[in-house]
């Protein structure tokens, strides 16, 4: 019996008949595709795929995602002199890079850079534009704004790195480039230029924050799976009404470690931290090379970073101070 | 039931394919310094194993007395190993048939002409590795070489051009209407471990003197500019070293300071010589050379096959795994009066333009 609420799937898939939300007046029409079912999706989420709002900004979104998509990758295909086969091969390594340093934040030839400002404007319209989204449908379903604001604070982190620090840095060439791996090297080298990222403490709560936001998913969802059976999954109604399936829960945590969230405050231990991780991460970012150029000599200046053992008993000189070339 | 077979055997496919480009564990981790700052090597026993059987010294062959006339009263046309006996010369001769031309013989460098003539390019090429093999050993020796030091062998294994040579890299064909591609990265490349990094470290930093540091001295910023493109390039250097001794970024540095010299280890002070001489080997004497070599021994842009740390190295921290082969070839140990003519008098003053790097500031 206890093994249904140990499995990755859902174990149940209710079907109804298909549903397309409540009216929404003169706006109706945006909600588009004929509802399916789809077992697969089932076991995931819901089984029924569609109908999806398009409406003005949603296509706007998509379009202006779209030419953004199709200027990274025709510039990743032409760096491969628009050979299929390597496009392919090629594909995580291949890169639209931000322009050269010596441009500054003027605007350079298409083929040096300029390909990637105007992506990276589609890229950032498309973001902005479905932020508005977010906002505008939850408004629609009469719900709060957590999601439009936690998704803000994705875009903050977004701009910070793109735009923001860029600018601050008066540099377009600071930014990240378009590319699986070149991002990822541009990440290690970001830290290398800077002197060690982990010793930034907005870069250490961003840790803390995204590290500590997979703990709490882990505990929550662990929790709530547990007490199912005692209806633990009307999670809201339980806010204000508990019964066995919350008692249980809060039981256990606070046998365990002395505290228990609630019904209530879990969910919004779950969103501060989930939200903290972009907003730290999106300050640590903007104070590297703006305020702190080294952060390993920042720490060892404000006690932060420990001092060890020397390696060897007369340590290195470095060779340029003792007349090397 | 089926469907969720086929699940799993899509599932194990995307794994396997996932960590295709792993090794194979286990690895052993070996501490080098203080507990718990991550100075560590890793080591796969596996390939290890297999890179020590590739990297093994030959036998040396019986030294011969260094009485006797020497070679320039006996030869004609000697002009860096003259003063060794004629006897020690012919051993020499003899070893780096075996070193460097095992299948062609003597005639690969000795032609027609009798065998003082220089009629053959890789006769003159011969001279002026030998005046830098012992430059490497002499001039370098404290700073990088010694004790292992430096013969033929070191970099040739039998083959008359070195297995790791590098040329400028013009890279792939562009289509210019998008991309000028004046990047000089994001493409595979084994030279920088296939990281997107740029893939020609070598032109600016082993025969140019673009600068190599990137990280400021001073917390707060007090006017250091350089880029973060150009800080990928230096990056895309410690890959070569790393791929090319076989070591990871700790074996020369304290990866939470990578600038810091003073919590650097001594192998760091060793490549940062080790840089600079080879650096004087490409422009100082491969450079000189590119006047008679054809066009076979040169690159798609012109420029001579060059040194890089692999040459040597080949995946080992010290080539051939420290084997002190030079002790049985003390000639190759000391420059001779005619060795040291043999070094390009313009040195190794010309500079990259830093643009070469992302520069630019």
């Amino acid at each position: 019996m206890s093994l249904e609420y140990q499995n990755i799937f859902t174990r149940v898939q209710v079907r109804g008949p298909h549903y397309p939300g409540v009216s929404i007046g003169a706006e109706n029409e945006n909600r588009i595709g004929t509802p399916v079912d789809n077992y697969w999706m089932g076991k995931i989420g819901d089984a029924q795929i569609g109908p999806f709002y398009l409406g003005s900004l949603g296509l706007a979104s998509i379009v202006c995602g779209f030419i953004a998509f199709e200027i990274i990758g025709l510039n990743m295909w032409a760096s491969v002199n628009w050979d299929p086969v390597q496009f392919v091969k090629q594909l995580f390594w291949l890169a639209l890079e931000p322009p050269p340093p010596q441009y500054g934040l003027s605007i350079p030839p298409l083929n040096d850079g300029g390909w990637w400002l105007i992506a990276g404007f589609f890229l950032t319209l498309s973001i902005m534009l479905w932020w508005l989204r977010t906002y505008r449908r939850a408004k629609a379903l009469g719900m709060g704004q957590h999601l439009t604001w936690a998704f803000a604070g994705a875009i903050w982190l977004y701009l910070v790195l793109g735009f923001i620090r860029p600018l601050l840095m008066g540099s377009w060439s600071e930014a990240v480039p378009f590319g699986i791996f070149p991002h990822l090297d541009w990440t290690a080298a970001f830290s290398l230029r800077y002197g060690n990222l982990f010793y930034n403490p907005f870069h250490m709560l961003s840790i803390v924050f995204l590290y500590g936001s997979t703990l709490l998913f882990a505990m929550h969802g662990a929790t709530i799976l547990a007490v199912t059976r005692y209806g633990g999954d009307r999670e809201i109604d339980q806010i204000t009404d508990r019964g066995t399936a919350s008692e249980r829960a809060a039981l256990f945590w606070r046998w365990t470690m002395g505290f228990n969230a609630s019904m209530e405050s879990i969910h919004r231990w779950a969103w501060w931290f989930a939200v903290l991780t972009v907003i730290t991460g999106g300050i640590g970012i903007l104070l590297t090379g703006t305020v702190v150029d080294n952060w390993y000599l920042w720490a060892v200046k404000h006690g932060v970073a420990p001092g060890y053992p020397l390696l060897e008993a007369t340590p290195l000189v470095d060779p340029l101070t003792t007349g090397g070339q | 039931m089926k469907n969720s077979m086929r699940l799993l055997g899509a599932g194990a496919l995307l794994v396997t394919l996932g960590l295709a480009g792993c090794e194979k564990p286990p690895v052993e981790v070996v501490q080098r310094g203080y507990r718990g700052t991550g100075m560590e090597q890793v080591i796969n026993p596996g390939t290890f194993k297999e890179s020590v059987a590739a990297n093994q010294a030959p036998d040396a062959i019986p030294a011969v007395p260094a009485s006797g006339p020497k070679a320039k009263d006996v030869y004609q046309n000697v002009q860096v190993l003259g003063d060794l006996s004629a006897g020690e010369f012919n051993r020499l001769m003899a070893a780096i048939t075996e070193w460097v031309s095992p299948e062609e013989g003597c005639t690969y460098c000795h032609g027609m002409e009798g065998f003082a003539a220089d009629d053959k390019y890789t006769k003159k090429v011969a001279r002026v590795m030998i005046a830098m093999t012992q430059r490497a050993n002499e001039e370098w020796g404290e700073k990088h070489t010694a004790p292992t030091g430096v013969t033929c062998y070191t970099c040739h294994r039998g083959q008359p051009v070195p297995e790791y040579v590098w040329t400028e890299d013009p890279g792939p064909k562009m289509a210019a209407a998008l991309a000028k591609h004046p990047t000089g990265q994001n493409i595979a490349t084994p030279a920088v471990g296939y990281t997107s990094l740029p893939y020609d470290p070598f032109t600016p930093y082993l025969e140019g003197d673009a600068d190599i540091r990137m990280a400021g001295d001073t917390a707060l910023p007090t006017g250091n500019r350089k880029s973060i493109k150009q800080t990928e390039w230096t990056y895309s250097l410690m890959m070569h070293f790393s791929q090319s001794l076989g070591v990871n970024c700790t074996y020369c540095h304290n990866s939470r300071a990578f600038a810091n010299w003073e919590q650097s280890p001594p192998t760091r002070l060793k490549a940062w010589h080790g840089i600079r001489m080879v650096r004087e080997m490409n422009n100082d004497y491969i450079g000189d050379t590119v006047d008679y070599l054809p066009d076979t021994r040169k690159g798609p842009m012109g420029d001579p096959l060059k040194l890089a740390c692999n040459t040597c190295h080949q995946g080992a921290y010290k080539p051939l795994y420290g084997a002190p082969m030079l002790k049985d070839y003390p000639n190759l140990a000391t420059q001779s009066a005619g060795s040291k003519q043999l070094i390009s008098a313009s040195a190794s003053t010309e500079s990259m333009a830093t643009g070469a790097t992302g520069g630019g500031e």
